[in-house]
Order: structure tokens, then C-alpha cells, then sequence
């Protein structure tokens, strides 16, 4: 029989399943009864469902299926319908934006890159769909939508990336092409045709915010689990007590720096860290080659990047006599 | 029970990674700083992969001394050796049938051996503009082949036709339409070094003359530069290439802190310029022209014959042949001086090579 027991190793219960509150303004009831996993009892609850889909969650689907399909089928398609050859070749495969013949033409033949524009379009509703479902979602349960905000911060790098910012540079190429290593590829293009992205400061902003969310996290999760033995679960109901697995947390981290965050203000300082990840870095990607186009020579001229000695190489194309 | 679980998990978890990590390549790294400290410009040489040096032919014959009479006054229809003397004419065709003609043919390979003056045989015709080729590199290009100079054997190496050679890609079958159509990029492609960048970089740049540079020369956008990430991505499958023609990174050239910085890459950068440019010559002038020369089994499938790439030369060394110069052993192939004609890049080219790149620890000794 267990009896070290706490919110990371529950018992697992079996009888009348957890139904949550009665849903305000639902359109209709969750489908189903539910049911019970074993081996995803180990990672979260063992309870699965029921779950709420809603009209506007079947939309959000049925958008993201669309998009999953036009880009699977045209990689399918690039392979000549060769099923061998797309499981071999599928990390290489993409569906590609329009060239930059096309500008930023809103309806682009099929083959030259439309498809892509219509897997984005389909993408881009389904996550929209999907963050109103999260919003409505949280209303419906009465809490506050930090959640659909901070999904948000997300969508809002992706539309950047692949509509805002193509749409300002008047031309759908400057997009993310779809596929595994293609979009690497394109990252690495992208930092080398604005002249090195590591000098937009806005980009060293978001990475502050990637591994600072990071080492939060690492911070906060290790604090909860090490005070786990003393119900840190309860967190917020301890606060006012002593010797409880928070105020012992708490006195952890005055003792080795002094300073420590309330139960409540660790979440907010990793809600903003990790919101401000995505949202600095499409402001980034917004300035890039719409209000600077060489990111190191941009940090040359406001001296902020480090100057090393020069090699005394000359541009050959500047030489008198030199082919070009 | 659970202990067997707790096992079978570190099994799997064990093997998950030992099964990632095959990917890698074991074994002793040669490591090299190229310039100044905490840039990264250094080279990783995995020790067991590196392209081992190719052994060099021995001489046919020993090089006959300069003097005698003429090739001209010898033989008949000479159109680019007549000059050179009879003795070394004869041991250049004969390094000639070393280094290029398949053994069982030799001289019969280009000639008529009942007329050996005849231009009947189309492979006679392309080994005179190769001629013409080899001096107009060894003389006009000294800025890429530097002293070191390059023979037949540079790039033919006992081959008729050199092993690494393009031609204009086969392209889309419909090119209208998605199937089979990768739009030239998107395919494991040994070119660009198994990258998704787009995999035939040759036509544009090593044929055209299209702009490589995609940087902008400026920090704010200007109407003089609009270069697409596309176009970012072609010329990163041509240095790609280069990469993995000389066996090298990308720091061989380049200081990672601004690709297009000139004032801060290594001198290299500036041989290969001129290597392209030189390529470029060489496809435009040399090989493009005898189209018309080439059976068609000798030509790629748009019916263009097979071109040169850095690869040509290269194969997988920084410096072909391991940078050693057999042009001592075919004084003929050094090309007359050209009156008309400078060094490529002028006199300011070989300035711009400075001595602190013999020494990289001096740039980097702390003041």
C-alpha cells in the first residue's frame, strides 16, 4: 500500500469520474464519459476526458487537418507519390512560398506556391480558432485568460513571421517555408542575408527570455519538487504558516541568494518570460529588412558590436583590374 | 515489477542515445586556430576522414632540357605549342597520354596515327582548347593558382574526362504542376553538402554570372539592394559546394561575426574569389565554346557539354593535390607571358594577402 503520497506520486483512483463544474455558456455538454490510463496516470491524471470540442474546437480541427494534409500531400506529390521515397526524404521535403516574381499577389497559381498560401491561411485559422477556444474556454470556467494570452504571444510570432512581415516586404518570399530542414535552412538564409540576426537586439532579447524561461522553470519546478515531501502542492495555503514546504522553499532561496519570489510572482515572472520570448523576438523579425537590412553593420554604427583587428583582406571587387 | 521497469526504461533510454549518437564521428579531431581569439575561426579536421593526398604520376620520361629546334619548324598544324621546343613538345604529348588518354588507346586516343597533323578526331580539337585553357590559367589566373599552377593531371588524374564535372540539371518534367517538382531545392544532394538548400547552384553562379553577395552593403534598407532570403539561400548552396570541394568549414574563409565583411575574413576568401571567376572563364570561354565540338554521349541531358566546378579541381582538398606543383614538369603548360593581360586583381592582389595569416598565434597574443 502507498502511503508516501503527494500530487507526483498519486495513487491512482478508480470510481465516479471528475466532471469539472457545470459549464455557463457552453454551447452543448462535453461529449462522452471519460475514461482512465494507466501509463498516462504516470505523467499526468490518469483521467481522460471528457472532453469539450465544441463547434468552434471541430473548426479549429478540421482547419489544422487541412493544413496537415496540403503539406504532407505536396511533399507526397514531390516525390512522385512514392511512399518510399517520402519516409526517406521527408526531413529534406517542403512546401515552399511563392519565388519573388510574385510579390505579395494574393492569389498565386497552385503549384508556384498557392498551395503554401493555402496550408498558411488553414494554419493560421485553425490556431486562431483554437486560441478563441482557449479564451471562451476560460471564461466559461470562470478564470481569468492568461493562458489565451500567452498562446497568443505565440500566434503572434507565427503570423509575423509568415504574414505580417512578407506582407510589409511587399513579397511572400521573405516566409518560412513548411518542412523539417527546410525551415532550419531558411533561418540560417535569413541571418546571413540581414547581415547576422545575433546583432538585432530584439533578438537577444527573446533568447534572454528563452533561457531565462528556462532556468525559471528549472528554478521553480525544482523548488516545488524538493519540498514535495512537505505537501508543496498546497503552496498558496501554506504561505501563512510555518515550517511548511513553502516557507521553507522561500527560505531556501533567501539563504543562497538572498531573495526569494512569492508563490504567486514566481508564475507571473515565468507567465512575462515566457510571453515576452515570442513577443521581442517578432518585433525582431519585424525590423529585419523592413527598418534595418544589415544587422552588423547596424551594431557598427551604434557601436555595440565588438570590434576585432581587422585582416587587412581587401574586397577584391573594389581592386582596379579585378574581374567582377 | 517496478524495479524491472525502472531497468527496461534505462535500457531503452541508454540505447535511445547510443542509437542518436551514431550519427557522430568518433575519433581524433585535428583542430587549428585560423585567427583571432574567441571569433571561432579555427578548422576541425575529423583525422581519419580527411581526403588523403592522391599520389602524384612519375614523369614519363625524364624532362628533356630546353633548346633544338621548334615544334613549329617540326611538326605540322600547331596552333597553340609551336614555340616550344621539339624535345619538350614531345614529352608534354606524352605526359598527355599519361594523365588524360585511356592506356589502351594513348596517342591514338586524339590522333590519326597514319596523319598525326589531322584534326579529324573531335578529342584533338578539345585537347588544344584545353591547351589554350591550362596557359590562360596558369598565366592569367595566377591569382587563384598562385606558383603552384595547374596540368591536365589537376583535374583529369588518368581520366578522360574529369570524374567531377556538371551539366545543366535534367529540371522539372512538369514544371507547371507539383509532382516531382522540388523547385531545385528540398533533396539530400551531395552538391550542397546533403543540405535542403537548393542543390544545383552551378548554372547561376559557376555559368552566369549571377550577384553572389546577398548582404547589404548598408545598415538600412535600400531600393539598390533587394535580394530575396531565396536568393540567400542559392548562394548558401554554392558555398555549400566550396565547402565540401576543399574540405573545409565555412571559418576557412570567413569570420561568422559578419559573412560579408571583407576586412574580417582570411585571406582565402579572396583566392576564391577569383576561383569563381575563374570558373566562370573557364565554363564561358573554354568549355561552353566547343559545344558544338562534343559528340553527344559527351554531353549532359539539355545537350551542354560537362562543365567545371570547384570539385574539378578540388576533390575534397583546400589545395588540389595536396597543393603540390607539377608544373615544373611541363614548363609548356606555364603559357607565354601575356604582354596585355595583368594578373587578375592587378598588382594590389597579392598585397592583399598580409603575413599575419602565415602566423595567426601573432594576431592573437594578448598585448
Amino acid at each position: 500500500m502507498a502511503r508516501y503520497q503527494n500530487m507526483f506520486t498519486q495513487v491512482q483512483l478508480r470510481g465516479p469520474h471528475e466532471a469539472g463544474p457545470r459549464l455557463r455558456d457552453s454551447t452543448f455538454q462535453r461529449s462522452g464519459e471519460g475514461g482512465y490510463n494507466y501509463w498516462l496516470g504516470k505523467l499526468g491524471a490518469a483521467q481522460i476526458g471528457p472532453v469539450y470540442l465544441g463547434p468552434i474546437g471541430m473548426a479549429s480541427l478540421t482547419f489544422a487537418f487541412l493544413a496537415f494534409e496540403i503539406i504532407g500531400l505536396n511533399m507526397f506529390a514531390s516525390v512522385n507519390w512514392n511512399p518510399i521515397q517520402f519516409v526517406r526524404q521527408l526531413p529534406w521535403l517542403a512546401l515552399e512560398p511563392p519565388g519573388p516574381q510574385w510579390g505579395f499577389k494574393l492569389l498565386v497559381p497552385l503549384a508556384e506556391g498557392g498551395w503554401w498560401q493555402m496550408a498558411g491561411f488553414c494554419m493560421t485559422t485553425s490556431l486562431l480558432l483554437w486560441w478563441l477556444r482557449t479564451f471562451r474556454r476560460a471564461r466559461a470556467l470562470g478564470m481569468g485568460t492568461h493562458v489565451a494570452w500567452a498562446f497568443g504571444a505565440g500566434i503572434f510570432l507565427i503570423i509575423t513571421l509568415g504574414f505580417i512581415r512578407p506582407m510589409l516586404m511587399g513579397s511572400w518570399a521573405e516566409a518560412v517555408p513548411f518542412g523539417i530542414f527546410p525551415h532550419l535552412d531558411w533561418t540560417a538564409a535569413f541571418s546571413i542575408r540581414y547581415g547576422n540576426l545575433f546583432y538585432n537586439p530584439f533578438h537577444c532579447l527573446s533568447i534572454v527570455f528563452l533561457y531565462g524561461s528556462t532556468m525559471l522553470f528549472a528554478m521553480h519546478g525544482a523548488t516545488v519538487l524538493a519540498t514535495g515531501r512537505y505537501g508543496s502542492e498546497r503552496e498558496i495555503e501554506q504561505i501563512t504558516d510555518r515550517g511548511t514546504a513553502f516557507e521553507r522553499g522561500a527560505l531556501f532561496w533567501r539563504w543562497t541568494m538572498g531573495f526569494n519570489a512569492t508563490a504567486e510572482s514566481i508564475h507571473r515572472w515565468a507567465w512575462w518570460f515566457a510571453v515576452l520570448c515570442p513577443l521581442s523576438g517578432a518585433i525582431g523579425i519585424l525590423l529585419t529588412g523592413t527598418v534595418v537590412d544589415n544587422w552588423y553593420l547596424w551594431a557598427v554604427l551604434h557601436h555595440y558590436a565588438p570590434s576585432y583587428p581587422g585582416t587587412g583582406v581587401i574586397d577584391p571587387a573594389t581592386l582596379p583590374g579585378a574581374p567582377k | 515489477m517496478s524495479r524491472a521497469l525502472t531497468k527496461a526504461a534505462i535500457a531503452s533510454i541508454g540505447g535511445l542515445s547510443l542509437l542518436l549518437l551514431g550519427g557522430c564521428e568518433f575519433g581524433a579531431k585535428q583542430k587549428t586556430q585560423t585567427g583571432y581569439r574567441g571569433t571561432g575561426l579555427e578548422q576541425i579536421v575529423d583525422v581519419r576522414h580527411v581526403v588523403k593526398a592522391s599520389a602524384i604520376p612519375a614523369p614519363p620520361y625524364p624532362l628533356p632540357p630546353d633548346g633544338g629546334p621548334t615544334a613549329g619548324e617540326s611538326y605540322q598544324n600547331l596552333k597553340v605549342l609551336g614555340g616550344v621546343s621539339k624535345e619538350r613538345f614531345d614529352h608534354l604529348m606524352a605526359e598527355m597520354s599519361q594523365w588524360v588518354a585511356p592506356p589502351e588507346q594513348g596517342c591514338n586516343y586524339c590522333h590519326n596515327p597514319e596523319n598525326m597533323a589531322s584534326d579529324e578526331k573531335y578529342t584533338k580539337v578539345v585537347a588544344r582548347r584545353m591547351l589554350q585553357m591550362t596557359r590562360n590559367i596558369n598565366s592569367r589566373w595566377s591569382s587563384h593558382v598562385k606558383e603552384t599552377g595547374v596540368t591536365c593531371y589537376t583535374c583529369h588524374r588518368g581520366n578522360a574526362v574529369p570524374v567531377n564535372k556538371w551539366a545543366f540539371a535534367q529540371g522539372t518534367p512538369h514544371p507547371g504542376s507539383i509532382l516531382g517538382n522540388k523547385h531545385g531545392q528540398n533533396t539530400p544532394e551531395a552538391n550542397v553538402g546533403y543540405a535542403s538548400l537548393p542543390s544545383d547552384p552551378f548554372a547561376d553562379y559557376l555559368n552566369g554570372q549571377q550577384q553572389i553577395r546577398v548582404a547589404g552593403n548598408s545598415p538600412f534598407p535600400s531600393k539598390d539592394h533587394v535580394v530575396s532570403v531565396k536568393d540567400a539561400e542559392k548562394t548558401y548552396g554554392l558555398m555549400m559546394h566550396i565547402s565540401s570541394a576543399l574540405g573545409v568549414n565555412c571559418t576557412y574563409c570567413h569570420n561568422t561575426q559578419s559573412f560579408r565583411a571583407w576586412n574580417l575574413s582570411r585571406a582565402q576568401r579572396a583566392t576564391a574569389y577569383y576561383g569563381i571567376r575563374m570558373v566562370r572563364d573557364i565554363n564561358e570561354d573554354y568549355i561552353s565554346s566547343l559545344q558544338p565540338v562534343f559528340p553527344a554521349y559527351r554531353k549532359g541531358p539539355h545537350g551542354d557539354p560537362y562543365k567545371v566546378n570547384c570539385t574539378t579541381c578540388h576533390q575534397g582538398q583546400s589545395k588540389p593535390l595536396g597543393g603540390v606543383s607539377m608544373i615544373a614538369q611541363a614548363p609548356a603548360l606555364k603559357g607565354p607571358p601575356l604582354a596585355t593581360a595583368a594578373p587578375e586583381g592587378g598588382p594590389a592582389a597579392a598585397t592583399a594577402v598580409p603575413a599575419a595569416f602565415n602566423k595567426p598565434a601573432e594576431m592573437t597574443a594578448k598585448k
